[in-house]
């Protein structure tokens, strides 16, 4: 079954890599976003260049856009062309489907990160230098593409036809990276936002990253004037259990006018 | 064979027991309108069945309800010995389903399909030897977007075929196949068949329907309105046969004795003579006339 799983994936990054506009984009588009306010903004925030900090904001949102805007576009497009119905007539489970899914936005995911990493390089972004801060970074990266992978499976069932995904995914996306401290620094943001941006996972994300890329004194920055990590864990850890819940009682192999 | 009732064999007599689809009853309903409403159907293993009717007469749902796809409204549903609407991974891989729209796949390569889809069963054919059997050989290596209509069709069937089903669904499966190519499809639903697939077809073409099917049945809206063998339907074997000729008609149970005349009125030749039965097509049409009548 875990060869399935394998398999699965593996024709899903095929597909994806083939359809090359989309991949082009969804891998370019955040490198070319930390190009631009690379650029724009020199300043810094208590002695952190906001490049820096807009880096970490921006893998964040490389992972976002990998699993929630990824799948809960393309996968209504897929329930609309018929290629849902038609696994849904072989016995594969779902969740190897879900598996597949999630290996494909793996791969997304590393190679988008792996992009940004060398634009940042450009910029002078500081890598983590310790192996503690690498063993953050890999599990907020596993843990937070584990939760966006899944929200975008349950977010698919929000857009009835395929034509409507990217006009139901888009703004959700974009709100969240404005309130969630990708763009501005979060310590900044008005108290609500932040107390609205807490219930979502990006925010985590992007805390989390912070506490890998940003040096420690960074920490007093933050709202609670730590970086959480423990709570960075347990809310995407929630976020991960509420996604396959979520993606078990609303994903649908056919469409509405289905029956 | 196909035009001997499946009663005739014992084999068959002793199937009926326990037959591959069993329907009594069944309903269903959207929103505002009656898709099926009250249809009975009982298809014997090793049968092939074609569903005839015209656009929306609840073909297409009625198929899709015994597919497992859509929940009935009412009526009792057996196929292979299990409510579709309980179906589980176990009896997927017994039933192949080749659905009226093609699911695209768009960028991957014919044999990637097949051959990824082989992988879903417990004990599949041969994918290069089911590309080949559906004529798609040549097109193997081809992105799936790059074929015909026709072709995608034929993916289709490959799809459907794959995993060596007991039964197998096809809903309008030559729809963009041309003359040459639906005979081709022909034989390979024949070769199925006498490999003891038992088959329920819908289709549009009422030679199709002939060609292949033990029985046929006609739905019209949302109803059952005949059930017999393609050369006995409505009557069709005991109708009159039309005898013409250049100048004059008649209809008659001895077409014959009718032409024995003609020969010794006209002193050999008789000019234009045909000799008419009437088409499963003449029957269809005429049954559906009726049935919207009533």
């Amino acid at each position: 079954m875990i060869g399935l799983v394998l398999r699965q994936g593996g024709i899903e990054f095929k597909q994806f890599v083939r359809t090359r506009e989309s991949f082009v984009f969804t891998l370019l588009f955040p490198a070319m976003i930390l190009l631009i306010f690379g650029s724009i903004f020199q300043g810094t925030i208590a002695g952190v260049p906001f490049k820096q900090y807009f880096a970490a904001g921006m893998i964040a949102s490389g992972l976002l856009s990998s699993g929630f805007q990824n799948l809960a576009i393309s996968i209504p497009i897929e329930r609309d062309r018929g290629v849902l119905k038609r696994f849904r007539s072989t016995p594969m489970p779902k969740w190897v489907y879900f598996g597949g899914k999630f290996l494909q936005v793996f791969v997304i995911g590393v190679l988008a990160t792996a992009l940004l990493f060398v634009i940042g390089a450009f910029y002078g972004l500081k890598l983590p230098s310790t192996a503690d801060k690498w063993f953050t970074f890999i599990w907020v990266f596993v843990l937070g593409l584990l939760a966006c992978t899944l929200l975008g499976i349950a977010f698919s069932a929000a857009a009835r036809t395929g034509r409507s995904g990217p006009a139901v995914v888009t703004p959700v996306a974009l709100i969240l990276q404005f309130i969630s401290g990708v763009y501005f620094p979060f310590g900044s943001l008005p108290h609500w936002m932040q107390q609205i941006a807490a219930l979502f996972p990006l925010k985590w994300m992007c805390q989390g990253m912070r506490s890998v890329f940003l040096p420690e004194s960074f920490a007093a920055q933050e709202p609670a004037g730590s970086f959480e990590l423990g709570k960075v864990a347990l809310v995407l850890g929630l976020w991960c259990v509420a996604g396959l819940v979520l993606s078990l009682l609303t994903f649908r192999w056919t469409t509405k006018r289905d029956g | 064979m196909r035009n001997v009732s499946g009663l005739v064999y014992g084999a068959r007599v002793t199937a009926a027991a326990d037959p591959a689809i069993s329907v009594s009853g069944l309903r269903k309903s959207y929103k505002d309108k009656t898709a099926v409403d009250g249809v009975d159907l009982v298809v014997a293993h090793g049968e092939i069945f074609a569903l005839l009717g015209p656009n929306g007469a609840g073909k297409t749902t009625t198929v899709e309800i015994l597919e497992g796809f859509r929940k009935r409204d009412a009526g009792e549903v057996s196929v292979l010995g299990t409510d579709p609407q309980q179906a589980d991974g176990h009896w997927r891989a017994k039933v192949g389903v080749v659905l009226q729209g093609t699911g695209e796949f768009d960028e991957l390569k014919v044999d990637e399909v097949v051959r990824h889809f082989a992988r879903f069963y417990p004990d599949p054919a041969d994918p290069d030897e089911v590309i080949r059997q559906v004529g798609l050989a040549e097109k193997a290596g081809s992105r799936t977007h790059t074929l015909s209509g026709g072709q995608k069709r034929r993916l289709d069937v490959a799809l459907g075929i794959i995993n060596r089903p007991e039964l197998l669904f096809l809903d309008e499966p030559t729809t963009g196949f041309d003359p040459v190519a639906r005979r081709e499809f022909w034989e390979l639903i024949r070769g199925l068949r006498d490999g003891g697939t038992t088959i329920l077809l819908t289709t549009h073409y009422l030679e199709e329907a002939e060609e292949l099917a033990d029985r046929v049945g006609v739905i019209a809206a949302g109803r059952m309105i005949a059930v017999a063998a393609p050369a006995e339907l409505g009557g069709r074997n005991t109708a009159k046969a039309r005898v013409t000729w250049r100048g004059g008609s008649e209809e008659t149970d001895t077409p014959t004795a009718v032409v024995q005349r003609l020969a010794a009125e006209f002193g050999g030749e008789v000019p234009e003579l045909a000799v008419h039965r009437p088409t499963l097509e003449d029957i269809y049409l005429r049954m559906i006339a009726n049935g919207e009548k009533a």
